[in-house]
Parts: structure tokens; sequence; C-alpha cells
């Protein structure tokens, strides 16, 4: 009793200081990409040797392994360490990862995985680790056919970027674009097809006439492009799958710069007669055809915003061309663009809230981004001649082409494709079996 | 002989002259140095952390006592004045209200009661009834006469306004019992340099959405983080707050990877635990 007393006495008497929590705002941080290891896809010997029979490929664990750390490093937000460095073998790190070996290295994530053959079929079981945190951070199993093993690293891809970035990834997708050979004044344009890593390149047209302007369907593998039809440039459907091929409409005029609607059920192009173009719509299902603009000035590329609701189109009504943007039925037209030069090619971005664009300022063109309302505009590349921005199906990188100056015999001349990331920093040439223009990027495939 | 004397002598006299003469030259002159002014170092805070000088501490205490009792008797006697309106009353009702107001009106006489003892205790007790008598008797006087209520409420006024003066005065003391919670700009500085560096910011966030990852954290005096803790942890596990799970993750692998942090060498009290606002807006921004 006495010393409770005791007890309670001092409590009382000992000073008592009452501390706020201190507060501090970090608002920095550095935006170097962040380092992870990818840890090579443990395979045992059987379905190592069976893989071997059917793909040709010595091991394919380390194949697919390779496929995600090349889709990682492009993305330009992570760092693939060197597999030199790697302390534990890929069998051990995919059952329990010595998190302080990966520490060492400094990586802050791991890959690790298992490929196995089952049933004839491919199965891929992966782990994504938080190294410091010391825990699992996702574990996925795929099965599909042996053949599909490079989709299965894109996959893959997609899944650690969006567990790491929050946002979807983009790396199992296609690029559909327009494959060039020869001569500038004799160029033979083929429609290609490819994986967005130039994996996998197809050729989808023979090239006996000119093609321009592909552009994929958002929701499933068709495209729309512009081909000539006795003389005339007309726009096409092409279905990937089956090869087929049609006109769209029967115009008196050209056709020209098709996009499909963000549902796929409608084509959005211009249609040129007397003099000035306009835009139109037509609905792919009952082919009905409906004027959007009636201005006497030339109208052209227009692009729906993700929602329908809007349309991005360029023209020159101002006196020189310049972005307006649209409500969908053609009312409400408002120019967004006021800068100097010239705009073109607007192309709205998947998440809706920035439309690309291609301008040409003194003799240079860029490839830029803006807000909807036409605020904001950077500027992320700038070049002797490039254009034709299109989006990833996330919103976060830019496909473009860019040709090259011809010397004074008219040698040089090249077309390539390239990618740059919002940020404006991760610029990177995407490799083609050709020259390459009027690059298209498909949805995620495994949508 | 006497001539040898003599010349020693003179030798020798001559030795003690030169002696005498070459002495004070051979002596180094001490050196010219400026008397030292010392200068105290300090780290620039919001709210200082110099302790007074010893006069100032005496005077400070003196105006904080004072203010104790200003707190304490200034507060009741308006509450008093308040009081007044009954005792208004009772200019023209005394007799009865001296009976009711036990039953009717018990809280305004339980405060003037307690005004009283304060008194009490403090000014003569013996001749407390009489005082509170006289002030009773001289407020009914004051009340009827309308040029010393306004005299009042100017006394009122300024009293208030003294008060709040006086108020004022301690404040920019910065002296209230509160212990500086904050970091200095240095310390906070060197905490903030450090966790910039360890914090991958993910890229693909978008700017436009509300995104502020507050991480609370217990610490150890070495600046090993013992604890850590999100403060909105539901938001982390709610449909579509994907954007907000990566930055919190994100964040809370820049604190494990930036221990120990560097925090203060002293104060331990003060920041063992702390608290972090990630905020990548600025940055995504561009």
């Amino acid at each position: 009793m006495k010393k409770n007393f005791i007890c309670i006495f001092l409590l009382l008497i000992l000073p008592i200081k009452a501390f706020a929590l201190i507060e501090v705002d970090i608002t920095r941080g550095n935006l170097n990409p962040l380092p992870l290891a990818v840890s090579p896809l443990s395979i045992d010997d059987q379905s190592k040797k069976s893989f071997e029979k059917i793909l040709n490929k010595e091991n394919i664990g380390s194949e697919i392994s390779k496929i995600v750390e090349n889709n990682l490093r492009t993305s330009g937000l992570f760092n693939p360490l060197s597999k030199d460095a790697f302390l534990q073998a890929p069998d051990i790190a995919n059952l329990k990862p010595r998190f302080e070996d990966w520490n060492l290295i400094k990586a802050q994530a791991l890959i690790t995985g298992k490929v196995t053959y089952v049933d004839e079929k491919l199965r891929v079981e992966f782990r994504l680790w938080d190294i410091l945190a010391a825990k699992e951070m996702m574990a996925l199993a795929f099965t599909t056919v042996p053949n599909n093993w490079r989709r299965v690293g894109h996959i893959i891809s997609d899944k650690v970027y969006e567990r790491l970035t929050g946002e979807k990834g983009y790396f199992d997708t296609r690029i559909i674009y327009v494959a060039e050979e020869g001569p500038k004044t004799q160029r033979k344009k083929r429609l290609a097809i490819m994986d967005q890593d130039g994996a996998n390149n197809k050729f989808l047209t023979l090239g006996n006439e000119l093609v321009l302007t592909p552009r994929f369907n958002p929701t499933s593998q068709m495209v729309t492009y512009l081909s000539y039809f006795k003389n005339l440039p007309r726009v096409y459907l092409l279905d990937i799958e089956t090869g087929t091929q049609e006109v769209v409409g029967d115009f008196p005029g050209m056709t020209f710069a098709p996009r499909f609607s963000p549902d796929g059920k409608k084509i959005i192009m211009s249609f040129a007669k007397d003099g000035k173009s306009d835009i139109y719509t037509m609905d792919l299902e009952n082919r009905i055809v409906e004027r959007i603009t009636n201005h006497p000035s030339i109208d052209t590329s227009p692009s729906f915003s993700p929602n329908g609701k809007f349309i991005a189109f360029n023209s020159d009504r101002s006196g020189y061309q310049q972005i307006y943007i649209m409500k969908s039925d053609g009312s409400d037209v408002k120019r967004i663009t006021f800068g100097n030069g010239i705009y073109g090619t607007p192309v709205w971005s998947p998440r809706g809230d920035l439309i690309a664009f291609t301008k040409l300022h003194k003799g240079k063109f860029y490839i830029g981004v803006m807000r909807t309302d036409g605020k904001g505009e950077r500027l992320l590349t700038e070049n002797y001649y490039q254009e034709a921005p299109s989006w990833s199906p996330n919103g976060r990188v830019l496909i473009f082409y860019r040709e090259t100056k011809t010397n004074s015999k008219g040698e040089g001349f090249s077309a390539k494709l390239w990618s740059i990331d919002l940020t404006g920093y991760n610029e990177r040439l995407v490799e083609t079996e050709t020259d390459a223009s009027d690059p298209s990027w498909s949805s995620l495939l495994s949508n | 002989m006497n001539r040898s004397i003599i010349i020693s002598s003179v030798l020798h006299g001559l030795l003690i002259l030169i002696t005498a003469m070459s002495l004070p030259f051979l002596a180094k002159k001490p050196l010219d140095i400026p008397p030292i002014v010392s200068v105290e170092l300090i780290q620039i805070a919001e709210k200082t952390n110099i302790p007074f000088a010893p006069k100032a501490k005496k005077i400070i205490e003196k105006v904080k006592e004072k203010e104790k009792k200003l707190v304490s008797e200034q507060a009741p006697p308006k509450k008093v004045k308040k009081t007044k309106t009954k005792t208004v009353v009772s200019v023209d009702q005394n007799e009865e209200i001296d009976k009711k107001t036990p039953d009717a009106i018990p809280l305004p006489e339980k405060t003037v009661k307690k005004i009283e003892t304060k008194k009490e205790n403090k000014q003569n007790p013996d001749k407390l009834d009489k005082k509170v008598k006289q002030v009773s008797e001289f407020e009914k006087k004051e009340f009827v006469d309308l040029d010393n209520i306004a005299k009042l409420i100017d006394k009122a006024k300024e009293d208030s306004a003294e008060a709040i003066k006086r108020n004022n005065d301690i404040t920019q003391d910065q002296d209230r019992n509160i212990e500086n919670t904050k970091l200095t700009l240095s310390e906070e500085d060197a905490l903030k340099a450090q966790i910039f560096g360890c914090w991958s910011i993910p890229l693909g966030l978008p700017y436009n959405e509300d995104l502020l990852v507050r991480i609370k954290l217990m610490l150890e005096p070495d600046g090993s983080v013992t604890k850590t803790e999100i403060l909105d942890h539901a938001r982390m596990n709610k449909p579509g707050q994907g954007f907000y799970k990566v930055l919190a993750e994100s964040a809370l692998r820049a604190v494990k990877l930036c221990q120990p942090l560097r925090v203060p060498a002293t104060g331990y009290e003060r920041w063992k635990e702390l608290q972090l606002n990630f905020d990548a807006r600025e940055m995504l921004e561009g």
C-alpha cells in the first residue's frame, strides 16, 4: 500500500513534457530508374530438353527473363541489374530469396520464377519480391502453348510494371506500321505488324499499292488504313487474323486520315471534295455516314477522346493550321492552340488528360503534348522531320517516325520509328527490319 | 693594483650598462592580439531555443506570475460584473433575493461565493465580510449612476487591452512551457536531403491526384527505424487506390533504404517519433 502511494507520488512529481509529432515534408525524390534484379527463371532438366526440341532454345527460362529485363529497361523506369552480380542461384532464389544478398547488390525488387513442361504446355510461375521490406509482392502462374513464350515474358513485364508503378503496362502489345524499302522516289510501302519490342515482324500487304496511316481498333485486332483504289486514296478495313480487307464506304472523292472511335464501332475520317475537306464518321454496323464538320476550310486528322464525347482535329480555318476540339456531334468548336508555328496530327491520350501533336516551327518538327484545353504545352523532341505520334495503351509512351535529311545526291534518306516517354528523357529507336513510318500502337492483347 | 681595479670596475660597469640597455630589446614583444570576441553559433529555427539571461528569466517569471494572477483574478470579477445585473434587480427587491437566491439562482451564487473566498485568502480575511458588503453597496450605487457605468466600461476596456498586451508580450518571449518540437532548419534539411536521395518516385503516377503519403516512424537514438506506420493505411487496400499503394510502398522503401536516418545528435525525446509526408506532385508535374 505504502509502495503504491510512493509510486503515485513519484509519478505526480515527475516532470511531464508533451512533445508534438515532428512533421517533415518530402516533396522531392530522385528520378533514377528503380534498380531491380530479374533472376533467370529456373527450369528442370526434363523440361529444358523438351523445350529445346520444340522451340530450339537452349534455356527457355533464361530467354523469358531476358524479355522481361529488356522490357523493363526500355520503359526507362527500371534499371535491371547485371546478372553477373547475382549471388543466389535461380532455383533457390525462386523458393526463398536471401534478401540480404539481393540487398547487397542494391536491388530494391526481385523477379524470380520457374518454367515447367506440363501436358505439352508451357507453365510459368513467377514471383515479385520487395527486397527492402523482405516480402512477396505478387505471385502468378501462366499456362500456354510453348510458341507463346515471348508473350508470357511480355505479360510478366506488364504485371511487374503495374505492381511497381500503379499503372497498366504496355508490353503485351503490337505495333502496325508502314514498312518502306527502295529509293525515296520509288518507295515500296507495305503494311507490317510486329510486337512492341520489334519481334515477330510480319508483312500484311504485298506492296503493289501505296499504303498510309494504319490505325488499330482499340477493342479488337482490326486495322483501318489508307490505300489507293483506282488512283484515289480510300479508307480500308483489314482484319489481321483473317487477312480480309474492304473499302470503307463509296465516296465520290478521296477519303483519308481514318481512325477508330474508342468503342471500335465507328470510323472517323476526312473526306475531300472541291478543294475543301470535312470530317465524317461512318458506323461500321449499318454503314451510315454522318457529317461532323461543315466549313470551307481543310479539316483533317480527327481523333476521338477516350470517352467518345469530344473530337480533336486540325483545321486551317484561322488562316493557318491549328488544333481544335469539338463535341462528337460537331458542335461547340474551340481552337486550343495559339502558339507560334503550325500544329497537326492531334491524338487524344488513352488516359484522356493529354493531346499529343506534331508542331512545325522555324523549319523544325516537334512532337509534343498539351492538356486538352491547349494549356501546358510540352515539346518532347525536336528534329529535322518527324510526325505521326501514337500513344501506348497506358498513355505514357509515344511512338512516332523520324526521317533523315538526304544529301545533295538524294542519298542517305531513312525513316525510322522512335519512342519517347512523357518525361522527354527516355527516347529510343525502335528496331525494324526495314525503314518504317506511320506507326500505330495496339491496345493490350491480354485484356 | 688600483688601476686594475678601476679597469675591472669600468668594464663591469660597461657590461652592466650594455646588459641593461640590450635586455629590453632581447625580450620579445608580446604579439598584438586583438581581444577575442566570442560568437555563439546557433541553429536557425522558427522558434528560438536560446535560454534567457538570468535577469530576463526572473523578470519573465514575475510577468508570468502576474499573468497567472491576472488569469485567476481577472476573469471572475468579470463574471461578477455579469452578475451585477442580478444585483441590480436586487436594488429593488434586496430582501426578497436574500431569501430566494439559494434556491432560485444557484449558479451565479456559487460563482460569486468562489470569488469571495479567493479574495478572503489573499487579503485580510477578518474584514472580508465588510469588504464584500461594501463592494455590493458600492455596486448598487454605481449601477444607479450612469456616469459610473460608462467609467466602468472604459476601465474594463482598458483592463482587457492591458491583458491582451501582456499576453502578446509573453508570446513574443516564446516561452510558454511548450517544448520546441520542431527540428531546426539545418536538421530538417539534412534529413530531407538524405531521403530525397533514397526515394525513387514512381514516374507513372498521375500528377493531378491527391497522393500524399504520411508515414509515422519510431526511431532509435542512432537514427535506425524500429517501426513504420502508414497513417492512411486503410486507403492502401481500397479499390481504385492503386497509385496510392504504389506511392506508399515507394516511400517505405525510401525510409528503409535510408536507414539510419540523419537525425540530430541531441534531443532524442523530441524526434523519437517522426512523421514524414511524402508528396510527389511537384516532381510529377515537372
